[in-house]
């Protein structure tokens, strides 16, 4: 008996339109960690850099050796400007730079400096890994030079023996040079902004879009429909009115989530950086950008739920017609918070971009570092696709499909049966 | 003028034909009835005349406006009542009569019309609770209050009486007439004989999808000496 119920709900439960968008999101996201790469990996990696020593002296040459081991250098000479040419072709992560007083000045009960240039080349999570690399590579410097003072002369400063070298960073990135922050700074800061938005839109876009979805499938349910496209109105504002009302539910749903997931997330903020002392704040036309490029992103999606909602049968069926949208969300918003647009591959920079939602996630981190054309893009881009799906949603109005469903040819009759009333 | 016009429709679905070159006309303020059994093809033609459907071949005129070209104009002049529907559960009687009497206008014209949604759907009271509490009848005679509210010249009504128990029928069915001593030309479709024959003026049988006769209740009864419309759509079938 029990048999008999289970093998009837696997056959009602386990059919190809609910297989299909989970196979298509498994594919996806096993090609979104195929291209993003092995951390592990990475972390193993000998970080890529060059130097520059101008201090010669005993300290000098401990860092030298330890540099030497444990990094691959690409450049090793005493030209700065030849040295961070050679780093910014070759992709190193960073230029260091021993001055010559640099031992005198630990000899002398001063921190040695060491200029350090940062080659960043993304503001995603798993973009900072060959940065972190390097920073472990400075404090294996500091504990070497450590262990040979505590060895040698006991009147130096306790606290120069702990930390005898001290950093001057300079951090290139997107056409910037951002001067006192290093790369994993500016990677904290827009990690932040990275981590927040995508978290906002894909909360938006996934309560506005499951409205919409919802809304069609009510209707179907509640046989409303018919009546509502036989009333004396185009079928564009039907479309239009459907997406708007939804996207105010979306917005204040996704308002109320956030309130509680700002204060959440604003425990972890430790950083006190003014932004605009590093000329990354934003201003008045660029928060405007990331309000338009939000409202298109939520337009297209929108857009993309009612064609979707044209094939929800009922509540229950137009639940399920959400997961291509939640997938896509989180597709988005996992990539862009991990990597940056510009150090993804190719097919996966593609992607990202076809999905409208991916747009308004990077347009903040995109305006701070001045990348206009990637946002205006996005907003055209979203605005175009807009206009398709809701013509494509009008087409779907103005057809039968919406009031006669799928044809089905049952087997054994040779005969169309269709699921609808004659 | 014709309210309309129906010449040689066929309505096929995919490789499926629905309506096989049907043609009838309906009158001004004359109650037009087409009677068969489920899967005749009943619903799919007053769906292509409610401009829900598109048409495969043929033509359709709804008081001189030809579908589907002229679709828009024929909204403004018709009110469809589908069997099987419903109203917005969230909302409550009186809200679902504003919705829809927004589309037709405003103001005092907009007010008129709730005023007689509501007169013709007679839930007292019960006109402020949401939909979500309403009997069967109770929703049935909110939906054929918001169908005839409009004063709509044409009427399309697919089974009004569906699902309703003989007093609500009963009701529904003075409802329609007195639309009717309006001025408004009716269509309506139905398996039940006894209705079609207290409704309707004139009768179309259908069956597989083409009109087998026509004719008013007496004419059909007499061409199939039968003694009443049900004998006579079985005669006319065989």
């Amino acid at each position: 008996m029990i048999g008999n119920i289970i093998k009837k709900e696997f056959k009602e439960l386990f059919v190809v339109a609910t297989l299909i968008p989970i196979v298509v999101i498994a594919i996806v996201f096993g090609l979104v960690g195929q291209t993003i790469g092995n951390v592990g990996e990475r972390m193993e990696e000998k970080p890529v850099i060059g130097i520059v020593d101008l201090g010669g002296g005993d300290f000098s040459d401990i860092a030298m050796s330890v540099l030497m081991e444990r990094a691959g250098v690409i450049y090793n000479g005493g030209d700065a400007e030849a040295g961070l040419e050679e780093v910014r072709d070759e992709n190193g992560v960073a230029l260091l730079v021993i001055p010559e007083s640099f031992s005198q000045n630990i000899y002398a009960n001063h921190p040695g400096e060491i200029e350090i240039y940062w080659m960043m080349r993304g503001a995603g999570m798993l973009d900072s890994i060959s940065s972190s690399v390097v920073e472990g590579l400075i404090q294996a410097v500091n504990q070497v030079i450590s262990a040979k003072l505590i060895q040698g002369d006991s009147s130096l400063d306790p606290s120069l023996v702990l930390n005898p070298t001290k950093r001057v960073e300079t951090t290139f990135f997107k056409g910037k040079e951002i001067e006192g922050l290093s790369a994993s700074q500016l990677g904290n800061i827009l990690s932040s902004q990275s981590i927040v938005i995508p978290i906002v839109v894909m909360m938006l876009i996934i309560m506005a879009g499951a409205s919409v979805i919802s809304s069609m499938g009510m209707e179907k349910e509640n046989k409303t429909l018919e009546t509502l496209l036989t009333m004396p109105v185009r079928r564009s504002h039907i479309v239009i009115g459907k997406m708007v009302g939804s996207a105010l539910v979306g917005m204040i749903m996704a308002a109320i989530y956030m309130v509680g997931f700002s204060r959440y997330m604003s425990s972890f903020q430790i950083s006190d950086i003014n932004l605009a002392d590093f000329g990354l704040a934003l201003g008045v036309q660029d928060y405007l950008l990331v309000g338009i490029s939000l409202f298109v992103a939520l337009l297209a999606g929108l857009a993309l739920c009612i064609v979707l909602g044209t094939f929800a049968k009922n509540y229950r069926s137009a639940q399920t017609l959400i997961f291509p949208i939640t997938a896509l969300a989180m597709i988005s918003m996992f990539i862009t918070i991990f990597k940056d647009f510009d150090t993804i591959p190719v097919v996966l920079r593609i992607l990202v971009f076809a999905i409208p939602f991916s747009h308004p996630m990077m347009a903040m981190r995109a305006l701070m570092m001045d990348s206009y054309p990637l946002v205006i893009g996005g907003i055209a881009y979203n605005a175009v696709f807009t206009v398709i799906m809701i013509a494509v949603a009008v087409r779907i109005f103005n057809s039968d499909r919406l009031l006669t469903g799928s044809v089905q040819r049952k087997a054994g009759l040779g005969k169309l049966v269709w699921g609808f009333r004659r | 003028m014709k309210a309309v016009e129906v010449r040689e429709l066929v309505k096929d679905y995919g490789n499926f034909r629905a309506l096989n070159g049907i043609s009838f006309e309906v009158n001004e303020g004359e109650v037009f009835g087409l009677i068969g059994p489920n899967g005749a093809g009943k619903t799919t033609a007053l769906r292509v005349i409610a401009t829900l459907l598109q048409i495969t071949s043929g033509s359709v005129t709804v008081f001189g406006y030809e579908l589907p070209g002229e679709a828009g104009e024929v909204r403004k002049i018709i009110s469809y009542l589908p069997e099987e529907a419903g109203a917005y559960r969230n909302l409550t009687g009186r809200e679902y009569l504003n919705f829809i009497a927004k589309f037709f206008g405003d103001g005092e014209k907009f007010q008129g019309m709730v005023q007689k949604g509501m007169e013709i759907a007679n839930l007292g009271e019960r006109i402020n609770d949401k939909v979500d509490t309403y009997s069967k009848g109770m929703t049935r005679r909110l939906l054929v209050g918001r169908a005839l509210m409009a004063n709509p010249k044409l009427a399309i009504l697919d089974e009004p009486t569906s699902g309703l128990d003989v007093v609500n029928a009963q009701e529904v069915r003075r409802i329609i007439n007195s639309s009717v001593k309006a001025g408004t030309a009716v269509l309506l479709s139905s398996h039940n004989m006894l209705e079609v024959e207290l409704l309707c003026h004139r009768i179309a049988l259908i069956n597989d999808g083409i009109i087998v006769a026509s004719g008013t209740a007496e004419e059909l009864k007499k061409e199939y000496g039968a003694g009443n419309i049900e004998d006579a759509f079985v005669k006319a079938i065989k």
